[in-house]
């Protein structure tokens, strides 16, 4: 197991290479070159002449590269064109509220999607099945911000179950040690402030976790359809063994591999779909950032979230590979 | 422990099988079959793939699909007729009353859920016992059936497992309760040639020794040969003869019995002396109702094979479909 | 025999025709399908809508006919004159509707066969010669799929700058290693196969084999993907084009650019989120319930 985990860890090493490599060759592709683009137009002379030494633009490209691994390694990007912070400090504040919006949303995803996948495939070619079908196809189909609009125009603009915008009642007196809201309310014992933020997660939460919902509904059904055929499901049935031992620990615990891999490869997706989502309902963490740092072309902030997104994406599907092993006895051997 | 006197365990009668689907025909897979067995009593099923042998088994298992599929006719075991059994009644009596032995060791078994498991679940869920002491039934389980460090196996997965020992442990499942009945689907097919004597051995010698009757199914005829007590071919679904087992083999009566047991290479025949295959393939069935399906495939065929369908009739202890049967004096062809 | 094994009896005895005969008996199976006949359905008023839309659309997309009847919290909705509506600058919603499915056909279709072209040299390249070239074009593939598609097509056509031609170029790139990866497996797994062990020991050149024999029997499940990446393409382009990364000219009507443009109006004139929103999902889902229902057709394994 922990050769397994070591050789998954080793293949990180050319995908990281690689990756930066990538990014590297982006920022130097970028209209008006690098020095430019990362200054925006506030670049003067003096500030050019910083960001040429702060990435040594002079120096021969492979000295450039070193030095922009070793910046990137310690997790330094540079400031904002825009706001003038640090890179990194922005994305210490926008983390947290966007790790606590995909959160909530893989649990709706993971919350619905398996126990009715499941169903589905149970009630095979009946309605709650067509149903189900038709809804992981159109959830598929749709703009994920076409489904945040109609979310927030039908349940907030018209019903008003739920906030339009924003993470929290601004009126709300409420303090954020951690930076999600939730959990900030929990720990400062300020449930209404809790409350208050779990509310505006559910329409963001719901428009972000509909295509990992649509997807894990289709995997878990067609999983499920699969095992029900297996000959060992069969074995279960022939030993006169309770319906729920047989749905729990046959039928199930087979089913749910693939969809693991599902809710990874998903999971990992939902930080750069939040690009979209958190732009309808002005949710403040990364993908609201990264929107706003793409209209005004601020560069160094894309450079630096793109890279922390995309290692991020990697190390879950790493995570996932590793936890799969956990779970199915026949790769843990090998 | 031939006919026993007594009233079988296992009364088979009338027993048939509709495979119905929207928008074709039905199939007929199985079809007036009737036998019995009684307690202690090793009966022989015998027949081409798609004779119908596995699907009579799974319908008296109640294991057949509910969906798509219409079971007629009844199933005596112990006065209840198990097709009008509720459910959950007939769930009690699958894996304490009546076991099965599957085909291929290698898809019977949950490839995610220890051996160990998969042994215990059965004891836990028949017999009041739990914990440690079905680890310990299950333990002894595994050394009757001739497993080898039955503790350190049952925490293993079965695909640390060799074919052999697979079915070993589906057999020590099967045999967990002490059935009255274990049904073997073929339990030797899947397995290597020098494994297959061993597996009968072990069942020939615990059916003996638990007192339990079993039914074989089979294509092998040497299977048969060493181990049953009455024999019933089948062939397109339907019962075509039955007897005890040495009337059988000793004097074929119908063309079908007969060219399988010309089929089999015998050690004791001359050298030289060719073997006879059945010429066509079971494909090349008629209808029943419109004749005998073996009509085109029959060197014994009259045009009376052809004017409707043969009934099953008994003449001396032995059931026979044929219109035109082997003459008794006939020398089984070697 | 069980159940199971008489269907997959049935079933495989389907797999062992030659692949025209499969294509054509997909091909009837699609025909009778009513999901199947509604995707089509959906894909030709798409396609239609598209290359007509001059004809169609009552009004040009740039007029403002109704310039000096809006104000920002009036903005009239469907109407006898203006079936859809107006937008908020006074123009016909409708006939930007209309000539938004030029842009987003266009788009997708050009992506889509871009990245397949791209995706198809990398895949064959790595298929048809193993070893470290194949070894090479899979690390490349690998670290093109370590990034989201969605931030790598926004990445890109940040650095093409505004247009749609980096729209599309910028998809495009998303698809390429998604297309490779599939078409080398699937060679990987043909080249396995008995027949071209026995064309091989026949004496047959490598190269005649992978063209004659390897990549046709490997196309089925790329013109899956190929009708599947049509709609998430569709879906891509409005997205870029809703972050403000669509075509250079904003009075050319694109559906992602005029969902942006009216989110300050969901409250007063929730329309024109409503039609444009409805228009990507109606030519994304045409082309998803297609691929979908292809696939199924194309691989028994997928039919129950």
């Amino acid at each position: 197991m922990l050769k397994f985990v070591v050789r998954r860890l080793l293949m990180l090493v050319p995908i990281l290479i690689g990756l930066s490599a990538l990014l590297f060759a982006w920022l130097r592709a970028l209209p008006g070159g690098p020095a430019v683009a990362l200054l925006g137009e506030r670049a003067t002379p003096e500030s050019i002449a910083r960001v040429e030494e702060l990435y040594g633009l002079n120096e021969p490209w492979y000295v450039q590269y070193g030095r922009y691994l070793s910046n990137a390694v310690q997790f330094d990007f540079g400031n904002s064109t825009r706001t003038n912070r640090p890179v990194t400090e922005e994305m210490a504040r926008t983390f947290p509220a966007t790790f606590e919006l995909a959160l909530a949303a893989l649990i709706l995803a993971i919350g619905i999607g398996i126990p009715l996948g499941y169903l589905a495939a149970r009630h095979y070619g009946r309605w709650l099945d067509n149903m189900s079908v038709t809804g992981s196809l159109l959830g598929v189909a749709i703009p994920v911000f076409f489904l945040a609009y109609i979310l927030k125009y039908v349940f907030a603009v018209r019903l008003g179950w739920f906030p339009t915008q924003g993470r929290q009642d601004p009126r709300m007196d409420a303090e954020h040690p951690t930076g999600m809201y939730v959990l900030d309310g929990l720990l400062t014992g300020n449930l209404d402030a809790s409350w208050d933020a779990l509310m505006h997660l559910v329409l963001p939460a719901l428009a972000l976790g509909s295509i990992p919902l649509a997807i894990i509904v289709r995997i878990t059904r067609a999983s499920v359809l699969d095992v029900v055929h297996e000959d060992y499901v069969r074995t279960a049935e022939a030993k006169g063994l309770w319906e729920r031992t047989i749905t729990r620990r046959h039928v199930l615990r087979n089913a749910l591999l693939p969809v693991v891999t599902v809710v990874g490869l998903q999971a990992g997706l939902l930080f750069s779909g939040a690009i979209l989502t958190e732009t309808v309902f002005a949710f403040d963490g990364v993908g609201r950032f990264v929107a706003e740092a793409i209209s005004n072309r601020d560069y160094a902030v894309l450079q630096g979230f793109i890279l922390v997104i995309a290692v991020l994406y990697v190390v879950i599907n790493l995570l996932v590979d590793v936890s799969y092993g956990l779970i199915d006895p026949r790769v843990r051997v090998r | 422990m031939t006919n026993d006197p007594t009233r079988p365990l296992l009364a088979v009668r009338d027993l048939g099988v509709s495979f119905t689907r929207k928008g074709a025909p039905d199939v007929r897979a199985v079809d007036g079959v009737s036998f019995d067995v009684s307690p202690g009593q090793t009966v022989g099923l015998v027949g081409e793939s798609g004779s119908g042998k596995s699907v009579t088994s799974l319908a008296v298992m109640g294991l057949l699909p509910r969906r798509n599929v219409r079971v007629d006719g009844r199933v005596i075991f112990d006065d209840d007729d198990l097709l009008t059994l509720p459910r959950e009644r007939m769930r009690d009596i699958r894996g304490r009353d009546m076991a099965m032995v599957f085909q291929d060791p290698m898809t019977s078994l949950n490839p995610v859920v220890p051996i160990g498991v998969q042994v215990t679940e059965v004891i836990e869920r028949h017999q009041q016992l739990s914990g440690d002491a079905a680890d310990k039934a299950a333990a002894e389980l595994l050394d009757r059936v001739g497993i080898p460090d039955p503790t350190r196996r049952l925490r293993e997965y079965p695909h640390q497992l060799s074919g052999g020992m697979r079915q070993r442990a589906l057999i020590a499942m099967a045999l967990a309760c002490r059935p009255r009945l274990l049904i073997a689907d073929e339990p030797t097919t899947a397995l290597d040639v020098t494994i297959q004597a061993q597996i009968l051995e072990l069942l020939k010698e615990l059916v003996h020794d638990s007192g339990a009757a079993l039914i074989m199914i089979t294509h092998d005829l040497g299977v048969v040969a060493g181990l049953c007590d009455t024999v019933h071919v089948m062939y397109s679904g339907r019962v075509v003869e039955g007897a005890q087992r040495r009337e059988l083999f000793a004097r074929p009566r119908h063309p079908y019995t007969g060219g399988l047991l010309a089929s089999v290479p015998r050690l004791d025949a001359a050298r030289g002396t060719p073997l006879h295959p059945i010429p066509g393939s079971p494909t090349d069935v008629l209808a029943w109702p419109s004749g005998c399906a073996f009509a085109p495939r029959c060197h014994h065929r009259v045009d009376a094979c052809t004017d409707g369908p043969p009934p099953l009739e008994n003449i001396g202890g032995r059931s026979l479909r044929c219109v035109n049967p082997l003459p008794t004096t006939e020398e089984v062809p070697a | 025999m069980s159940l199971s094994q008489v269907e997959a009896a049935t079933e495989s005895d389907q797999v062992e025709q030659p692949v025209g005969n499969l294509r054509q008996a997909a091909w009837r199976r699609l025909r009778r399908d009513p999901v199947a006949i509604t995707g089509f359905v959906l894909i030709a008023m798409f396609i239609v809508v598209a290359v007509l839309a001059p004809l169609i659309a009552p009004y040009d997309p740039r007029d403002t006919p109704g310039a000096g009847t809006i104000t920002p919290t009036n903005i009239p909705g469907p109407s006898a004159e203006h079936w859809f509506g107006l937008d908020e600058q006074g123009r016909d919603e409708l006939s930007r509707v209309i000539y938004g499915a030029r842009q987003s056909l266009l788009v997708g279709v050009v992506a889509m066969l871009l990245g397949m072209a791209g995706g198809m040299v990398l895949g064959v390249l790595a298929g048809a010669f193993g070893r470290w070239v194949d070894s090479v074009v899979m690390r490349i593939v690998d670290i093109m799929l370590s990034i989201p598609g969605l931030l790598m097509a926004i990445a890109i056509a940040a650095v093409l700058g505004r247009s749609l031609t980096s729209v599309m170029i910028a998809i495009a790139a998303v698809n390429v290693p998604i297309f490779a990866r599939l078409l080398r497996g699937q060679m990987m797994s043909q080249r396995e196969s008995d027949y071209v062990l026995a064309a091989r020991s026949l004496g047959v050149r490598r190269r005649s084999i992978v063209l004659s024999h390897v990549l046709p029997n490997s196309m089925s499940p790329v013109i899956v993907q190929a009708t599947l990446t049509l709609a998430t393409a569709i879906i891509e382009a409005a997205a870029l084009s809703f972050l403000g990364l669509g075509g250079a000219d904003p009075a050319v009507p694109e559906w992602g650019r005029m969902l942006a443009s009216t989110q300050r109006y969901l409250a007063s004139a929730p329309h024109l989120a409503l039609f444009p929103g409805l228009a990507i999902m109606v030519a994304a889902l045409g082309f998803t319930l297609i691929g979908e229902r292809l696939r199924e057709a194309l691989d028994p394994k997928y039919r129950r």
